[in-house]
């Protein structure tokens, strides 16, 4: 498995490389291509393990669980609109974490039990998962 | 169940009571004898190598086996096992038979919980879940559904085997409050990783009002889906919206999907129709501080995530993943189950 997986990233990597010098040039520079700090990623990843966020998506760096009720959030940093509807930024996102309902009505993830504070440090988390 | 079985230092070496207290006094010294036999080993084995002509000669003379081969291991292991029986005495005192009793059986892979009354009937059920009063013993009557599985709580007791057809006796005892993670000790299939439990010891005073309040609930359960507001009732920092979502979802239409798409088969909750008894008794799941056996934190994320998808989170269990019924309704019922205290 490990082999596998392995196998994979280097498969992505070289692709990665190679269509990088074409993507690079059209990324969004601002608001979605900001670094989170380490500490802020770590805390974050602390925070989805103690509520259980796998338990409905799978998440890139969460072993078990990998739920399979919510899309997938691997990649996030690149996703363009979050579920679909909302620009995706840090703000929005800590905020749609939070209470997805209140942001997106009619979204079907439940609010979580995740202080604000949490909720920036998940949206870091997520966006550090860079994939290229 | 991850924050309440690991971390330090690891629950064996940190007993919370008088049982495990005896089992890690004497693991310390077995750990301390087994360097100290190791350490004469590597001297020995140096000396026989690289030691001084003499030193060789004596080390392999008759008389040194006789004190090294016979007399110190006859001693100490002599002296090891009378001390170790001693001292863990009170592990096999036979029950004396007015103890406060909790029936515990394993299934595959979750722990079925029911608190006996003094006469042994049941009084309450419950599951994945043991609550106990603090410097008080219990005995736990340990059974299996199934296959042989294992009772372990590492900062109360040793492991307990618990044998299909058998009744197997384990006492516990804590000597402080607090919540102790619990596993399955014997493998027992596939997610036998994920087979977990916590043991809650209250203080005097808490466990009273615990106890009330149980069996206020099961007084009351004949109508399920009373008191409909206050489901996370102080978590306003938490829940900034919960007046909305409660709005959405609805407890009374969360009832009816239960009864309807089958969960009221396998799962009971007192006072209602739904008396299945192949899963864990939900009549008090909005108070566990797990979902799963011991394997996710317990609210409203979770429960329904574990509902729609528990085939993903715990491959193989006993219970279908619900992906066929909607967001919506996977809503109302997590709803219905969040007020059942
Ligand atoms: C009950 C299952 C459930 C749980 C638990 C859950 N989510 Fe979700 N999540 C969903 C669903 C369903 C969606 C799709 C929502 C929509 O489209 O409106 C979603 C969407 C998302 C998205 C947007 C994904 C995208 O591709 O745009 C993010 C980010 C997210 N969730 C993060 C989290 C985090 C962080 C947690 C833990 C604090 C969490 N979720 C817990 C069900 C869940
Ligand atoms: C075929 C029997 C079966 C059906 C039908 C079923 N369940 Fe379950 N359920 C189980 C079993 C078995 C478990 C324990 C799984 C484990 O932990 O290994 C379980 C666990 C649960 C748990 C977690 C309990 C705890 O304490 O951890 C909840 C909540 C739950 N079920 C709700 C439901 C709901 C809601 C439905 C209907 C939509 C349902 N179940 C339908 C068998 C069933
Ligand atoms: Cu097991």
């Amino acid at each position: 498995m490990v082999s596998s997986d392995r196998g994979k990233a280097i498969v992505a990597t070289v692709l990665a490389l190679g269509a990088s010098s074409v993507v690079s040039g059209c990324k969004d520079p601002v608001q979605t291509r900001y670094e989170p700090s380490d500490a802020a990623k770590s805390r974050g990843l602390v925070a989805i393990e103690k509520t259980g966020c796998g338990s409905c998506h799978e998440i890139p760096g969460v072993e078990w669980p990998r739920g399979r009720l919510g899309p997938s959030l691997a990649g996030f940093d690149d996703v363009g609109l979050i579920a679909g509807k909302l620009p995706n930024r840090p703000g929005l996102l800590a905020a749609f974490i939070r209470n997805a309902p209140a942001i997106k009505p009619g979204s079907t993830m439940p609010p979580m039990p995740v202080t604000d504070a949490e909720a920036q440090d998940v949206a870091s988390y997520l966006y550090g998962l860079d994939s290229d | 169940m991850i924050e309440a079985v690991w971390g330090w230092p690891p629950p064996v070496l940190d007993p919370a009571g008088p049982y495990s207290a005896q089992v890690t006094t004497l693991s310390w010294a077995l750990f301390a004898l087994g360097v100290f036999v190791t350490g004469v080993v590597v001297v020995a084995l140096w000396v026989a190598i690289k030691g001084p002509p003499n030193w060789k000669a004596n080390l392999g003379g008759e008389r040194a086996i006789w004190i090294g081969g016979v007399a110190f291991p006859g001693v100490v292991l002599t002296a090891l096992l009378i001390w170790g029986l001693t001292l863990t005495a009170s592990l096999t005192e036979p029950i004396r038979g007015d103890e406060m009793r909790i029936r515990v059986t394993g299934e595959m892979w979750w722990f079925r919980v029911e608190y006996l009354d003094p006469d042994g009937a049941v009084m309450m059920v419950d599951a994945n879940e043991i609550h106990i009063p603090v410097d008080t013993p219990v005995v736990l009557e340990l059974e299996s559904a199934d296959v042989i599985h294992s009772f372990w709580v590492p900062h109360l007791s040793g492991k307990k085997d618990m044998i299909p057809g058998r009744r197997t006796l384990l006492r516990i005892e804590a000597d402080r409050a607090g919540e102790f993670g619990g596993v399955c000790a014997e493998y027992c299939g596939g997610q036998h990783a994920l087979m977990g439990f916590i043991a809650v010891v209250h203080e005097p005073a808490a466990w009273q009002s615990w106890l009330a309040d149980r069996m206020d609930t099961l007084a009351n359960a004949a109508e399920p889906v009373a008191q409909e507001s206050q489901r996370y009732p102080g978590d306003a920092d938490l829940y900034p919206t919960e007046a909305e979502y409660l709005e959405r979802y609805d407890a009374r239409r969360g009832y009816d999907l239960f009864m309807e798409t089958g969960c009221a088969a396998c799962h009971r909750i007192a006072g209602s129709e739904a008396n299945g008894l192949a899963g864990p008794d939900l009549t008090h799941i909005a108070s566990r501080r797990s979902l799963g056996a011991g394997i996710l934190p317990n609210h409203r994320g979770t429960l329904i995530g574990w509902i729609g998808d528990s085939q993903s989170i715990k491959p193989g269990n006993r219970m279908p993943s619900y992906d066929r019924l909607s967001a919506e309704d996977l809503g109302h019922i997590a709803a219905f189950l969040e007020l059942q205290k």
